[in-house]
């Protein structure tokens, strides 16, 4: 038996091969974590390497391998098995999140207003324990309208005036005053008289300037009590949570990423929402790009289905590619090729051939469907191999030397 | 490639025909709109004139002479007597109008615009090789807004887009009044003429393909009839195309609107018969536009014309164009055979007599092809056909004497000879979901009528035996045989490229057998062992194993490692391990710890998680990515057929009385369940006094049902555990759900102590009547059995207020299973399509058809998920571990961790 190598040797082999740059790094980490502590010889620790980088070179990806077929089989194929319920979930809160299948449709969509989005918002640092910093940064968050503090919002038609009773303590929950709730009123609608009432500080009314018609009070009233008094919009509700090492975040239901980023207290870097559009809008594509693998990944894992990161990475990678987020279907990607047979022979038939008349399109037969409809060999596979051999060959070099 | 001698499309140029190739490309002007005379002969400058091809067979194209497989057909035309709008185009032409001057369809837009946009659509086209077709509406929307001409400073008017295509001049006068000037086709003709061809390049028109004014049709091409071939019915009556019929109509109404044109008839004749030409021409060309009433036949049924014929899952494009129709291809019933290879199919003889591979005759072979000629077509093994270097088919059903013909064998001759065992066949189960749908398997001839397959290879298909038809298909050429045997091939998609894990694998029967021979009390005789290792292809038994009987005995354990690799090292922990804390490894009273030292299995039950299909990290899985595909066909196939000799042996049933439990078990789960049933009105109790406390973010009435299910659901669990616990540990039904050959102990539960509650849209069951379910309740009532909670066990048999209930929530799942499939399939094709296009390249990009780069290297680290090792590259723990002979890391030490 040959001595076992010291550690600083180890390493070195390890950073050698490294260098090389053979095998990705995150494999050369695995390696460095696996052999920690352990004793071995020279001859082993070749070895390793040795079976290391054959079995990476082994698992590499064939060209003209089908890899975007067999990313949408992947994804799709365990789409039969997924459950079709939005269900009530997010810690002790009911919180309705769409998941399953038609969230994954959801995402394939890219949907511009998803139907339950959410927003998990962290804090600064060091805020993260202090509850009432939480509750503030909750409050500054939430869209509180008028109906939400209000007990009552009443109209006297013989007055012609909107009495809103607010409610002491929701207001006080809310860090809410009067004053503000007047100032909001005031600020939407310039054509009425916002005051509080003498006898009571927490009865606003609201006098119209001009002579309403009988059925336009109760309009008015209407409007009034959506008026945000506080918050940002779409944020319907906010739950605060608590994280395994007892840190304070929050949970929203909707979401208005660009807003929150601007909310003081909030931590910007850590905060995430389930709305892909606004990530790109905010943060760019390529944060677009990771969300998109972020949820569908999610989504697969939450249904107990098995589906390997690089597929849902070139899926996300396609509807990414061009700088904006494009829907997997006749709106974006599919909608987008260049083969006017592609796209007749995926949906709208006929709009997409007499369209391609008037441009003058030219195919130029470079994909799966253009080809399968001419009847040639498709660029896949084998089929991408463009060498032939001359079945006369022989006959040819035969010929020329006499 | 064989595609030598052939010539390849590099593309198609897509664009509008010019009346004047219209007119060139023809071979006759259609003038009379009768088809046939009353003998039968087409008449000449009709619809079905022999110069526009022929589909009689045996009759000759008058235009080129050839017969009716080889004549492609001749396009004739209609001169229309006055010209009419292409339905297709309308919106474009009412744009075009709009944005071009009236007097002199100049855009109307200054020059300096023009030339800035002009600039931009350049720029543009530089870049991205393609128009820019928003920039085009841009141009549109803004010419549309100027009210003067900068060119001929002609005063611009409204235009008006009557549906479907009419279209209205609005001019303004003096007076305030508005004047309304109708534009006929004729109008907008002229004026689109003198559109510049810098201009239409601006409004997304390819001048060099396509004119604006060739949108507006003075002649109309009239397709051969191969397009639209009348069929003769039994009773010898001619039955025509709609298109047929479609364009006897136009002929009809432009002959009408001739006559009476040059008759001299007044203006609003004229008219109404222009107006009437333009709707069957519209209904010729799309028969489903919003706004007209689609053209019908004789007898009501709306005609199926162009637009139709192109559109839908039914059209030329889905139907025909994508997707085509093949020869060589088989279908019938599936049945199951353990005995096969995993890579081969039962083929039945009589499929087997029509399906042929050709085969080329050479010096080598002529012997035996001459042999397979004299049999012919009817004995099996034989072949049906010959084609001679010429060309020429002979069809050895009609030959006289087939001796002669096989003395005429010569190189050369290719025979379609009988498919045989051995020969490679693609085969095939709907849906194909995956590529996994569609593999290679060797033939193997069998009697009856069934395709046969072996129970591992159901799993990929997703097939049973209950019903279910497959497909096979025969490739021809000697390369499709190469191909499908090297990548199709069953053994070589064992791993599925979604997980990179065997997809192929144990399934139900076998791991139970597998759990009997395995386990440390199995036993067997001389006689017995000799059996199962004949069975499993292997012809020496080992030596004996220590007993205490005098007898030699043979452990399951040693014959089952008989079929494992030499030199072969794994340990795992199988479904049994119940997870403990320490864990007893090779001393387990569960025997959960498998250990496979050298090719021997020492310890452990082999069961689901050690060899099932679906399940990454098995013994398996292990011995794919050790031994290869080979080695791991080899495998599966001796345990499969070892496997079911065993439980064969055995004998393997259940039947109602594993499910019984003693009367004390019975009187426990009573108790059970009476307790959560007061449990949930003492809950109801505090609801209506209002002392039930709210969670956190529940409303009173989503607390109370929250609660109430959580107390019924455990109850219905508890009650599932007293009856596992009374169950016997060889119970078979036990064992199949602990070994996870099939059920779980949810259905034991259900089967042997209480359904539990039913629940609709995951809440108890609440619709029905007003307030209650069924009318049997009081109105209100918020009781367990008032909302579906089932006390009965399948066993015991359900009341029938229960029994509703149970249909209930069955009821939602087969619902939410034929809306899923609805569903997933068509997100499925939106994926496909989408990505189809998509490869990896030689410089490890990732592109698309156009050649746009998507990763620049695949999925990060260009590793292909079929080939890795669950998704990862290397498995860098099993190597370690395997080359200094330790043992590898336990996933499940960090799975207990976890939780």
């Amino acid at each position: 038996m040959s001595e076992h190598l010291e550690k600083a040797q180890i390493t070195k082999k390890i950073s050698d091969l490294q260098k090389k740059k053979i095998v990705p790094n995150t494999i050369i980490e695995e390696l460095k974590s696996e052999l920690k502590g352990r004793e071995l010889t020279a001859k082993q620790l070749d070895m390793i390497v040795k079976e290391v980088i054959n079995s990476y070179e082994f698992a590499q990806i064939d060209p003209g391998s089908a890899v975007g077929t067999v990313a949408a089989q992947s994804i799709g194929e365990p789409g039969t098995q997924m459950t079709l319920q939005t269900f009530h979930y997010s810690g002790v809160a009911e919180m309705s999140v769409l998941r399953g299948l038609p969230r994954l449709i959801e995402i394939l969509d890219a949907r511009k207003n998803p139907s339950t989005p959410t927003m998990r918002i962290h804090l600064e640092s060091g805020a993260e324990k202090d509850e009432e910093f939480t509750k503030n940064v909750s409050r500054r968050i939430e869209l509180t309208t008028v109906n939400r503090i209000a007990q009552s919002i009443t109209h006297s038609f013989s007055e012609g005036t909107i009495t809103i009773k607010l409610d002491e303590k929701l207001m006080s929950n809310k860090g809410i005053e009067t004053e503000t709730v007047i100032n909001k009123i005031q600020l939407k609608r310039k054509d009425c008289k916002v005051k509080v009432d003498s006898e009571d500080k927490f009865n606003v009314v609201i006098t119209p300037q001009k002579e309403l018609k009988f059925s336009e009070l109760p309009k008015l009233a209407e409007k009034i009590r959506e008026i945000p008094i506080k918050g940002i919009k779409n944020v319907n509700r906010i739950v605060i949570m608590k994280d395994k090492e007892e840190n304070y975040f929050l949970q929203s239901e909707g979401s208005n990423f660009s807003e929150l980023l601007r909310i003081p207290g909030v931590d910007p870097t850590r905060c995430y929402t389930t709305d892909i559009n606004q990530i790109a809008e905010t943060l760019g594509i390529e944060a677009a790009r990771n969300a998109l693998i972020r949820e569908s990944l999610f989504v697969m894992k939450e249904q107990g289905l098995d589906v390997d990161n690089r597929h849902v990475m070139l899926v996300s990678d396609l509807m990414t590619h061009t700088g904006d987020v494009l829907q997997i279907g006749r709106h974006g990607v599919s909608g987008k090729k260049n083969s006017v047979f592609a796209r007749a022979a995926f949906e709208v038939t006929v709009k997409h051939l007499l369209d391609a008349a008037v441009h003058g399109e030219f195919d130029p037969l470079k994909g799966i469907t253009e080809n399968v409809i001419v009847g040639q060999t498709i660029a896949l596979g084998t089929g991408i191999v463009d060498l032939t051999m001359s079945p006369n060959y022989r006959e040819y070099t035969d010929e020329s030397k006499k | 490639m064989s595609s030598e001698g052939y010539k390849t499309i590099k593309g198609i140029q897509f664009g509008l025909l010019n009346p004047d190739t219209i007119r060139k490309m023809s071979v006759e002007r259609i003038i009379t709109p009768d088809t046939y005379d009353s003998d039968g002969t087409p008449i000449t400058s009709g619809l079905m004139d022999g110069l526009l091809g022929t589909i009689d067979p045996g009759q000759k194209c008058k235009t080129c002479g050839a017969r009716v497989g080889s004549c492609p057909g001749h396009f004739g035309h209609i001169e229309l007597s006055r010209p009419v709008v292409h339905v297709g185009y309308n919106k474009l032409i009412y744009k075009v109008l709009r944005a071009t001057c009236r007097a002199c369809s100049r855009i109307v837009l200054d020059p300096e615009e023009i030339k800035e946009v002009q600039e931009k659509m350049n720029d543009y086209e530089m870049q991205w090789g393609i128009q820019d077709y928003e920039l085009v509406e841009e141009i549109m929307k803004k010419s549309a807004k100027k009210t003067i001409c900068p060119y001929c400073s002609e005063q611009q008017h409204k235009i008006r887009l009557e549906k479907p295509s009419t279209y209205f001049e609005e001019i303004d006068t003096e007076t305030g009044q508005k004047q309304i000037n109708k534009l006929s086709p004729l109008d907008i003709h002229t004026w689109f003429k003198e559109i510049i061809d810098e201009d239409c390049k601006l409004l997304g028109i390819n001048p060099k393909y396509a004119r604006p004014e060739w949108m507006i049709l003075g002649v109309l091409p009239v397709p051969p009839v191969s397009v639209r071939p009348s069929i003769t019915l039994e009773n010898g009556i001619r039955s025509e195309d709609d298109l047929t019929h479609k364009l006897v109509d136009i002929i009809r109404i432009n002959q009408r609107l001739l006559e009476n044109r040059e008759a001299g008839a007044p203006q609003l004749i004229v008219e109404d018969l222009w107006e009437l030409l333009q709707y069957h021409v519209s209904t010729y060309f799309d028969n489903e536009i919003s706004g007209i009433p689609p053209a019908r036949h004789r007898s009501g049924r709306a005609l199926r014309t162009l637009t139709q014929r192109l559109k839908g899952k039914e059209g030329r494009f889905r139907a025909n164009l994508s997707g085509k129709r093949v020869d060589f291809s088989a279908r019938t019933v599936i049945s199951p055979d353990p005995l096969l290879s995993i890579n081969e199919v039962g083929v039945p003889k009589n499929i087997s007599e029509i399906l042929t591979v050709p085969e080329r005759v050479t010096e080598w072979n002529i012997e035996e092809m001459k042999e397979l000629v004299m049999k012919g077509p009817r004995s099996f093994s034989g072949a049906n056909y010959i084609i001679r270097p010429d060309g020429r088919r002979v069809d050895l059903r009609y030959a006289r004497n087939l001796q002669a013909v096989a003395d005429s064998l010569q190189p050369e001759f290719i025979i379609e000879r009988h498919l045989r065992d051995g020969d490679i066949v693609l085969f095939n189960r709907q849906p194909s979901l995956h590529r996994m749908s569609i593999m290679a398997h060797e033939v193997k001839v069998v009697p009856y009528k069934t395709f046969r397959l072996t129970l591992p290879v159901c799993r990929p298909y997703n097939a049973d035996f209950d019903g279910d038809e497959m497909n096979l298909h025969v490739p021809q050429s000697e390369e499709a045989q190469a191909e499908s045997r090297i990548l199709m091939r069953v053994q070589e998609q064992i791993s599925t490229p979604r997980y990179g894990g065997p997809i192929i694998g144990a399934i139900q029967d076998f791991i139970t057998s597998g759990f009997y021979l395995t386990r440390k009390e199995a036993w067997y005789t001389k006689n017995e062992a000799s059996q199962l290792i004949t069975a499993a292809g292997l012809e020496k038994l080992p030596k004996a194993d220590k007993n205490p009987t005098h007898n030699p005995k043979w452990k399951g354990k040693t014959l089952f490692s008989l079929l494992l690799p030499e030199g072969f090292s794994f340990t795992m922990r199988n479904n049994l391990c119940q997870k403990n804390e320490k864990c007893k490894k090779t001393k387990c009273p569960n025997e959960a710890y498998i250990l496979i030292k050298d090719g021997k299995l020492i310890s452990g039950i082999i069961d689901k998680k050690a060899f099932g299909a679906e399940v990454p990290d098995s013994v398996l899985h292990r011995i794919l990515k050790e031994y290869g595909s080979d080695r791991t066909r080899l495998f599966l196939d001796s345990a499969s057929r070892m496997l079911t000799t065993n439980i064969t042996l055995r004998g393997f049933s259940l039947s109602a009385s594993d499910i019984d439990i003693p009367k004390d078990a019975e009187k426990k789960i009573n108790g059970i369940l009476s307790k959560a049933k007061e449990d949930v009105l003492g809950i109801i109790k505090q609801f209506e006094d209002g002392t039930l406390e709210r969670q956190a973010g529940r409303t009173e009435e989503e607390t109370l049902e929250a609660r109430i299910m959580e107390t019924l659901s455990k109850a219905r669990t508890d009650c599932s555990d007293v009856s596992a616990s009374y169950l016997h540990s060889e119970n078979e039904a036990l064992i199949m759900a602990k070994t996870g050959a099939r059920g779980n102990m949810l259905n034991l539960g259900q089967m042997s102590a209480c359904v539990g509650q039913q629940a609709v849209r995951g809440q108890r069951i609440k619709r029905g009547y007003r307030d209650r379910v069924l009318p049997f309740f009081k109105q209100g009532d918020l009781s367990a059995e008032a909302h579906g909670f089932v006390d009965s066990s399948f066993r015991k048999g359900l009341n029938p207020i229960e029994f509703f209930m149970h249909a209930c929530g069955g009821r939602e799942g087969l619902v939410d299973t034929a809306v899923r499939t609805s569903q997933s399939g068509y997100m499925q094709r939106r994926l496909v399509n989408a990505l189809q296009d998509i490869s990896s390249c030689y410089d490890n990009t990732v592109r698309n058809a156009a050649g746009e780069i998507v990763q620049f290297i695949y999925g990060e680290d260009n590793v292909d998920p079929a080939k890795s090792d669950h998704g990862k590259a290397v498995n860098v723990g099993i190597i370690v571990s395997k080359i200094l002979d330790i043992e590898a890391p336990d996933p499940l030490i960090e799975e207990i961790e976890e939780e």
